[in-house]
């Protein structure tokens, strides 16, 4: 098996499906001939040609409004929103239209589109290319959101955003493109092909939307993450040596709450962990699940571990992202609670 | 038709003759237009470094541009801009030192290192941004006219945005506003033909951008944008008609940027002849130079003196935007909200 960075990955499995079915059809800002921005779709356009993977204008509102449209009448698109910084514009049609459309039409019409945008922070992209707006698609009845943590997944798990009869926002975190990322970032970049998960099947394989997965066995605490935040939670149980049960949501929703609820009622202590900003982010509605299903087996208060209620600032990004250290704080803190 | 020379104005308004700058407008221009490249130069160099992390789009080829179009503008006039805003701030007399340490994250950049090239103000000089979000500032732009005209203050916007913002809805829900309010805003498409990789005529069904408003009856005018006189002669003509209370006006600014989109942009989309085809026969800062040379206006060595003065003024603000701290960590903190 080869190995492989999430770029190609994510290429992998565009490519796959495009092959498979002659209804998918890749477009966006920058995508066809030149390959999107982070060359996730590079030859995508000289294979398939200009009508199955081409450029748009810069109208995300455009992009997504006619996605549906194309979704409603029996195609599949995948369309990308270059960063997910941009996608504030087609919200819009991705809330009132896309997400509603089969309710409202009582199941008659769907929309079978996949929504790729780039997220997160680490490489000094400033307010308007660091973002992570997941919870503003987690709180839209109607959506999937999906967040891989690595290759293996991202091409599973887009294979199953791509063949799903209902919108997906899949988001894809840029700091984790080329290489796995501990939140270490005075330390030299680690590729891909020295991580397990960067082992990539060349043929079909589907990843069931709503399935969490434990990157590490632990008695300890669960550490709720996803994305970037996976290998954060990693180095900070490294470091910390506390013995984490770390869980990756790989979908936000649908959740898996039964993979949480088991590994809290093991472990009785829960820390949860994402980028984006704090208040009414995707943690607020982890700690609400967890409470709900686990009360009686808490032992201490849940922790959040985010980005802090600001926008995401340029010269002091790594003050603003929930490195290992504040991690590991949290860690000990929930221990010695 | 990419390889199409940009720099040739189509429409026939355009045509209207040029008129030579006095001897003080080529000198100003000229030190202007070099001053940005200069900067500029230095910023792709710092960049280059490691010194400036992120992003960084840099002006060079379009110097014109804004150089033109601030010789028309009078104080209490506004400009906003989109991402590629350095030469902007330069124009508008933002001084170097805080653009430059805001490129590299420091205590006085402009926005004191959060928000880097992408967002910069000042309210002194009536620079409103400095905005990373493609298209957006054409809106607040529109506002800006909208409040000029509310308080009676003679005062124009100059909302400038790029070919491939020029397909953003809100781009014309914002020409509509302005048309029907008939307010004193120009709008100025610089029209570099690539929309990051993306020609012109890849994106854009109507690709006379200055045609862009004919729905909403706003007039338009194609401009050689590598000309500064060109520029400043259209701009001169766009300004008073907002000014005069006719409404908006959309100026095309036929340009070209000699850089990549970013600074991690690998340029396949274009060959390396038509940048230096471009650099050779449309160089806006050649230009200048040469007329200068032509009309006695100045000699070699007094261009030369022009030059190390620009290049001591780029050099102090590399040097403070090197040693200038970087901002308290409980900066990340204010100015959310009061």
């Amino acid at each position: 098996m080869a190995r492989i960075t999430m770029i190609e990955a994510i290429r992998d499995a565009i490519d796959l499906m495009m092959a498979r079915d002659d209804k998918v059809v890749v477009f966006g800002e920058d995508v066809g001939y030149f390959g999107g921005v982070f060359r996730c779709t590079d030859g995508l356009q000289r294979k398939y040609g200009r009508t199955r993977c081409f450029d748009t204008p810069i109208s995300e509102t455009g992009i997504v409004g006619v996605a549906i449209g194309m979704g409603a009448y029996g195609l599949r698109p995948v369309c990308e929103i270059q960063f997910a910084d941009y996608v504030y514009p087609a919200y819009d049609q991705i809330v009132s239209e896309a997400a509603r459309l089969r309710y409202r039409s009582a199941g008659e019409f769907t929309s079978p589109l996949t929504i790729r945008m780039p997220c997160g922070g680490g490489i000094f992209g400033g307010q308007t290319h660091s973002q992570s707006p997941e919870a503003c698609f987690t709180h839209v009845s109607g959506l999937k959101t999906v967040i891989p943590s690595n290759p293996y997944d991202a091409k599973g798990l887009l294979i199953s955003a791509i063949e799903d009869d209902d919108p997906v926002i899949f988001l894809e975190p840029k700091r984790l493109y080329n290489g796995p990322f501990s939140g270490h970032h005075d330390q030299p970049v680690v590729p891909w092909s020295r991580h397990p998960l960067s082992e990539v099947p060349d043929e079909y394989y589907a990843i069931e939307l709503g399935k969490a997965a434990i990157r590490r066995e632990g008695a300890a605490v669960t550490v709720i993450a996803y994305g970037t935040m996976v290998h954060v939670a990693e180095a900070a149980a490294a470091e910390t040596g506390i013995d984490a049960e770390i869980i990756d949501l790989r979908t936000l929703i649908p959740l898996d709450t039964d993979t949480i609820e088991q590994s809290v009622r093991k472990t009785g202590r829960c820390v949860i962990l994402h980028e984006a900003t704090r208040t009414s982010g995707f943690g607020a509605e982890l700690s609400a699940q967890v409470q709900e299903r686990c009360f009686h087996h808490l032992e201490a208060p849940i922790l959040r571990v985010t980005g802090w209620d600001t926008p995401y600032p340029h010269a002091q990004e790594w003050d603003y992202f929930p490195g290992p250290a504040r991690v590991g704080r949290a860690l000990k803190a929930v221990m010695e609670a | 038709m990419a390889a199409k020379s940009a720099a040739k104005p189509k429409s026939s308004e355009a045509q209207a003759a040029v008129a030579e700058f006095t001897k003080d407008q080529d000198l100003a221009a000229y030190r202007e237009m070099l001053y940005i490249r200069r900067f500029e130069e230095k910023a792709g160099q710092m960049y280059g470094m490691g010194l400036i992390g992120g992003f960084c789009h840099l002006y060079i080829g379009q110097e014109a541009v804004v150089v033109g179009m601030q010789m028309c503008l009078t104080p209490g006039d506004q400009v906003i801009t989109g991402y590629r805003d350095h030469g902007h701030m330069l124009a508008c007399g933002m001084d170097g030192k805080g653009v430059m340490a805001e490129l590299t994250g420091r205590r006085g950049g402009f926005s004191r290192g959060k928000g880097g090239s992408m967002h910069m103000f000042s309210v002194e000089k009536q620079f409103f941004g400095g905005h990373g979000i493609v298209g957006a500032q054409v809106s607040l732009g529109t506002g800006l006219g909208f409040a000029n005209r509310y308080k009676k203050n003679g005062n124009v916007s100059v909302a400038y945005f790029g070919d491939g913002a020029a397909n953003q809805g809100q781009v014309y829900e914002s020409f509509n506003m302005a048309a029907l309010w008939k307010l004193p805003v120009v709008y100025v498409v610089e029209n570099n033909r690539y929309a990051m990789g993306t020609a012109v005529t890849r994106s854009s069904a109507q690709t006379d951008f200055s045609k862009r408003g004919l729905s909403f009856n706003i007039p338009g005018e194609q401009v050689d944008g590598m000309d500064v006189r060109a520029v400043q002669a259209a701009g001169q003509r766009a300004v008073e008609h907002a000014r005069s209370g006719e409404g908006p006006f959309i100026l095309e600014m036929m340009t070209y940027r000699y850089r990549g989109h970013s600074m991690s942009d690998p340029a396949k989309y274009r060959s390396k002849d038509e940048v230096q085809k471009m650099r050779n026969e449309h160089d806006p800062i050649e230009q200048v130079r040469s007329r200068i040379l032509a009309a006695g206006f100045a000699t070699e060595d007094d261009l030369k003196k022009i030059d190390a003065s620009v290049r001591d003024l780029v050099q102090e603000a590399a040097d403070f935007a090197q040693t200038d701290p970087e901002p308290d960590v409980a900066e990340l903190w204010t100015d959310i909200v009061k």
